[in-house]
């Protein structure tokens, strides 16, 4: 299995991009699950209904811990609203994004739209840059050099992966791309995933972005109180833990370079409150395999499609110890991934594709 | 010259559905709409080569099953990101339960 034999070039516009182009692997035909058409038709079908009960309660939860932290504004008993506030600001609004983006969550495409721009301005991702960058991230899902969005990079930098966890450098980055694109400029990566044509929208929502931030600082400024800024931006920072915590199992210690989703992307079942908060993303292989399918319906793809993938994590937990072995025994031998054992009932991996894909030799990895 | 081609019996298309037709070289979505007409477009999406008729219908849209992406099926129109280019569209006829593509 994926071998690479030398440092993974992780660029847009590297080595590895060429090589992935060059060797197929970049746009390449993905493994799917066969599901007779009617099935899949029920599946994909599209209801505001869902949605739109999850979205006024998840308001409705954001409006009340708000208001309970500034009503104990100046008390510890603030603590605890905001930390609530918190995830449902910093962590929940990445999961709204996600399904809003693939306008997959409401039936009435205005819904989508106007939930993803709510939702990419709390998870501070500007809403061209990103879709077009998750198009990137379907198309090329964990194949090095091609992907724009693999979180945990090989070997892996622990401090990153810690420091993710509060939200530190993905609002820095966050912060001053903000500040790149509204001055107009965006880089060579960037480019080779936005077309031209979209570009004038990055810098648009870059400087309307910037001034709503700077009223927010003005405002603390102008009543001398921090609480502005613990409503609006530090959020993303405070409340980033659970997206973290559930992002991660998504692609982590699994394989890249592969063009099946049952060898890099993970299934982990959850909690009903996380599942909210992630909305049902922890089906993670079957929304790779079917983006079509809206976040609702996932478990019944799962139900559906469950013999002919890896058994699910059964936990959050038994996902960690699973991933995190992974991570540390990347930091000596940055080739290794976690291969999970397929059912009998499965179509077995095609091994011999994704070792002609990557041009390398077979790598025992269990 | 483009010529009529029989692409299929009406019957073999659910109503707000699509199946995929090849003819020689060439990959084709035949489209039966909500009110009972047909429809035929080029049958991959213009953003990336991905087969439309494994994609979901929706009254006048087509939508990718890869990135999400949705044309008016009966203008060819693509309707925002990630598609940039418009969709192909083919005359069609109905003739003795087959339905014909000028293609």
């Amino acid at each position: 299995m994926p071998a690479i034999g030398h440092k993974r070039d992780y660029s847009l516009v590297g080595a590895d991009t060429a090589a992935a182009i060059a060797s197929g692997l970049a746009a390449a035909e993905w493994y799917h699950t066969e599901i007779p058409r009617k099935q899949m038709k029920e599946l994909m079908q599209r209801s505001d209904g869902p949605a739109l009960r999850d979205t006024a309660l998840w308001l409705a939860l954001i409006g009340g811990f708000a208001a309970g932290g500034i009503w104990l504004w100046g008390s510890w008993w603030a603590v605890p609203f905001f930390a609530a506030y918190g995830v449902l600001y910093g962590s929940s609004s990445d999961s709204r994004w996600h399904e809003c983006g693939h306008g997959t969550a409401f039936k009435t495409q205005w819904m989508n739209k106007v939930v993803y721009q709510i939702a990419c301005f709390m998870i501070m991702r500007n809403p061209t840059v990103w879709r077009w960058s998750h198009a990137r991230h379907h198309t090329d899902t964990i194949i090095v050099g091609r992907d724009a969005e693999i979180s945990v990079m090989r070997p892996p930098d622990l401090i990153r992966v810690v420091l993710a966890f509060v939200g530190v450098l993905d609002a820095w980055h966050a912060t001053t791309g903000m500040l790149r694109y509204s001055f107009g400029s965006i880089n060579a990566e960037e480019k080779s995933f936005i077309p031209a044509m979209e570009q004038a929208r990055v810098f648009t929502v870059a400087r309307i972005w910037l001034a709503l931030y700077v009223a927010v600082i003005a405002l603390a400024v102008v009543t001398r109180s921090w609480l502005p800024i613990v409503l609006v931006g530090t959020p993303r920072l405070y409340g980033a833990w659970h997206m973290v915590m559930c992002g991660l199992l998504q692609h982590g210690g699994l394989a890249d370079n592969v063009t099946d989703h049952r060898l890099n992307s993970r299934t982990v079942l959850m909690n009903p409150v996380s599942r909210f908060i992630y909305w049902n993303m922890n089906y993670h292989i079957e929304h790779h395999m079917f983006p079509m399918v809206p976040y609702h319906a996932l478990p019944r793809l799962h139900a559906l499609i469950k013999d002919d993938l890896p058994a699910p994590n059964r936990s959050i937990l038994e996902g960690y110890r699973e991933m995190v072995p992974a991570f540390l025994r990347q930091l000596r031998y940055e080739d290794y991934f976690v291969k999970r054992a397929l059912p009998p009932t499965a179509k077995p991996y095609r091994e011999e594709l994704h070792v002609l894909d990557l041009g390398g030799a077979p790598q025992a990895a269990e | 010259m483009p010529e009529w081609i029989a692409a299929c019996a009406t019957d073999d298309i659910d109503t707000e559905d699509v199946i995929r037709f090849d003819h020689g070289t060439q990959t084709f979505a035949i489209y039966r709409s909500p009110e009972d007409r047909f429809y035929a477009t080029a049958g991959m999406c213009t953003h990336e080569h991905t087969c439309l008729a494994d994609g979901l219908v929706m009254g006048d849209i087509i939508e990718c099953p890869k990135h999400n992406g949705r044309f008016n099926y009966k203008t060819g129109q693509g309707k925002g990101a990630p598609i940039i280019d418009n969709l192909k569209t083919y005359p069609v006829k109905v003739e003795g339960g087959t339905v014909f593509i000028e293609a």
